[in-house]
């Protein structure tokens, strides 16, 4: 479908109620499903009682990104740098303090955009906790069909579909479908959570940490579901995780964030094998290797991350980089695409040669 | 593209399933748990017993309650015609002592209903909208809440004077504050949880997410507690009734019983321990009750 061309034809789209008609395609295969521009996020800090002055965890602050259509993108960091808030402004369970989110074309919650009821509908989210995302007191088929439910679907036809919805995920509706979460195990709650997600068809489902608290078997098993669903329902996972492995398996775009921004971003490939970031290299040594003869006998990166609430001024990352320069203190970098390649971006003046670093440009060794 | 509905069998909907396992459903579980509760079954067989007396009492006791006589006055446990003996005005103890049941029962089971309702209602909303809203109703409470709460009791039930219908406001105003107090941190903490978020994505009515997911989890607890309150209502109604601000005589209630029969301890120890020990009776076993209940009730994960 093409983009509409009036307002009018534009407002009749939003105005389709009826729940299983998925929201179609708008701005055709090159607009991306969701772009979010200067995204912020403050949270303030309640100082003593003779403490005036008020404080703020910058907890997201000015993160961009795209996600393509048909896509994964991978968010990576630390604990603490802003993953799980940045999904939750995504989903809009949080307000942002500033940013744009737009949504294939659309604006959302902006004049003549997407209604919020309606992004929520495109937009899915599936949490870490498999069980405290599950309310105790519910059945699996019920859990599925409340979303449903609280649309309109007849109550028949909900279950039918939440029963549908089990056995795709690979759960036997008549062994299953009337279960409480505590009768399952870790994996079969998450496969569950998954298919709650897909009950409205969404085209966007955020993953977060969605596979972290599950043993590697069960693991691998829910990572070639996602990939299958995906393929089949055309979905784009925004997938975050901490778990490097995961998100190369998964992941087509990468974007690496530090304490509440983006130092990297760029398609899987070149951020495993050319990353451009010194804190992107550090968290890659960081990971397991495979082979017990390489093993790492020196953490790459000292030390803990900065408190949020005054971050260090310049490059937030310059108090733990092995490259850091006076020059890094004064001047914030600003993401730059690297070697030209206008999809690799990194926030490093090491590729700035023009940046005046003493080393830009130069081949170094994390 | 394909939808789910498509890539399903759908004979798989339509057909009922083969020998599915009877999941017994979170209140079956418990159930369960509580039958095989030694503890759980003794209680409540007595409390069972004293409930069906005072209910019963019309059919059940042997004289007239109100029926008085000098003669008879203050004769011993096992008399002849008064199983349980007299009181000080020589009426019969047994049927005294079940007709005090139905309103000692009343008065500790009626305000914590009452309070339960009430509290439950304000504790979520105060635990769901959170904020400035939760701040304000759980300062007001607090005031409530510094009283002791037998003297709160006294003390509305010495302003608005004595009787039934008082002493039961009185008891409800003193629960609604501890009852909410519960349904609020409960709510607190359920409102966090990832299903309420996930509630949230699909775009359900604040309405919808507390009927179907908060109430379900918060009444649980909540209920668990009231039980436990259910022993202390009726040892301060008996409280209030035996310093004169419950119940009037003539009428039979276990508090005022003990206050009358109080005079006739060194005649007739065994006669004016009745009441008592009926309140303690009903009581511990109101607590062991919730006990169990309350260890039935925690088979998450």
């Amino acid at each position: 479908m093409n983009t509409p061309n009036t307002p009018a034809q534009a407002a009749a789209e939003h105005t389709t109620p009826a729940h299983g008609a998925p929201l179609t395609d708008r701005g055709g295969p090159a607009q991306p499903l969701l772009l979010v521009k200067d995204l912020k996020k403050y949270f303030p800090v309640r100082g003593g009682p003779l403490d005036r002055q008020k404080r703020f965890v910058h907890a997201v602050d000015g993160v961009s990104f795209a996600v393509p259509k048909g896509q994964t993108l991978g968010i990576v960091g630390e604990s603490g740098c802003g993953k799980s808030t940045t999904a939750r402004l995504v989903a809009r369970l949080m307000e942002p303090d500033a940013g744009e989110l737009i949504f294939d074309g659309e604006g959302v919650e902006e004049y003549g955009g997407l209604q919020l009821k309606e992004f929520r509908r495109s937009l899915q989210m599936v949490f870490q906790d498999s069980f405290a995302s599950l309310n105790p007191r519910l059945t699996m088929q019920e859990a599925i069909a409340y979303g449903p439910r609280v649309h309109g679907v007849p109550a028949a036809q909900a279950l039918a579909q939440a029963r549908a919805l089990l056995a795709r995920v690979g759960l036997e509706p008549s062994q299953f479908g009337s279960r409480y979460p505590h009768e399952l195990s870790g994996g079969q709650r998450q496969r569950v959570n998954i298919a709650r997600a897909l009950a409205f068809d969404p085209r966007l489902v955020i993953l977060d940490e969605s596979v972290a608290a599950l043993d590697k078997s069960v693991q691998a098993q829910v990572l070639n579901l996602l990939q299958e669903l995906k393929a089949e329902r055309q979905l784009t996972y925004l997938f975050i995780s901490h778990d490097l492995h995961v998100v190369h398996y998964l992941a087509d775009q990468v974007m690496v964030m530090y304490l509440g921004q983006v130092v990297e971003s760029g398609p899987v490939e070149k951020i495993y094998n050319g990353s451009a970031h010194p804190y992107t290299r550090a968290l890659l040594s960081a990971v397991p290797s495979m082979d017990p003869a390489q093993r790492t006998e020196v953490s790459p990166l000292a030390g803990d991350p900065p408190n949020p609430i005054n971050p260090p001024s310049g490059c937030r990352f310059r108090d733990r980089c092995p490259h850091a320069h006076a020059l890094c203190a004064e001047k914030t970098p600003a993401l730059q695409a690297v070697g030209g390649d206008i999809h690799h971006l990194a926030a490093c003046h090491l590729n700035d040669l023009t940046s005046g670093h003493p080393l830009a440009g130069k081949e170094l060794n994390p | 593209m394909k939808t789910y509905m498509e890539l399903a069998p759908s004979a798989a909907l339509t057909e009922e399933p083969p020998a599915a396992p009877p999941s017994r459903g979170y209140w079956g579980v418990v159930w369960q748990q509580l039958r095989r509760d030694p503890m759980a079954i003794a209680a409540g067989s007595v409390l069972l017993l004293i409930v069906i007396a005072a209910v019963f009492a019309p059919l059940l006791a042997p004289a007239d309650p109100y029926k008085t006589s000098m003669i008879k006055r203050l004769l011993p446990v096992g008399s002849e015609g008064f199983l349980l003996g007299t009181d000080e005005l020589g009426r019969d103890m047994i049927s005294r002592l079940m007709y005090g049941g139905r309103i000692s029962l009343l008065m500790g089971v009626v305000p914590v209903f009452a309070a339960f309702g009430i509290g439950t209602f304000i504790g979520i909303l105060a635990g769901y909208v959170g904020g400035k809203v939760n701040m304000v109703i759980m300062r007001v409470l607090d005031v409530f809440y510094a009283f002791p709460s037998v003297l709160l009791a006294v003390a509305i039930s010495g302003a608005l004077g004595p009787g039934l219908s008082n002493s039961l406001l009185a008891l409800t105003l003193v629960f609604v504050p501890q009852v909410v107090r519960v349904a609020e941190s409960v709510t607190t903490q359920v409102r966090q949880l990832d299903y309420i978020e996930a509630a949230r994505m699909s775009g359900a009515s604040a309405f919808s997410i507390i009927r179907v997911h908060v109430l379900g989890n918060v009444l649980g607890p909540v209920f668990v507690y009231a039980t436990g309150l259910l022993s202390v209502s009726m040892i301060l109604a008996s409280g209030l009734s035996f310093l004169g601000l419950g119940v009037k005589p003539p009428e039979p209630e276990w508090g005022l019983m003990l206050n009358t029969l109080r005079s006739a301890i060194y005649m007739n120890p065994w006669v004016a321990a009745l009441p008592g020990v009926l309140i303690f009776l009903t009581s511990i076993a109101f607590n062991l009750l919730a006990d169990s209940v309350r260890s039935a009730m925690d088979i998450r994960r």
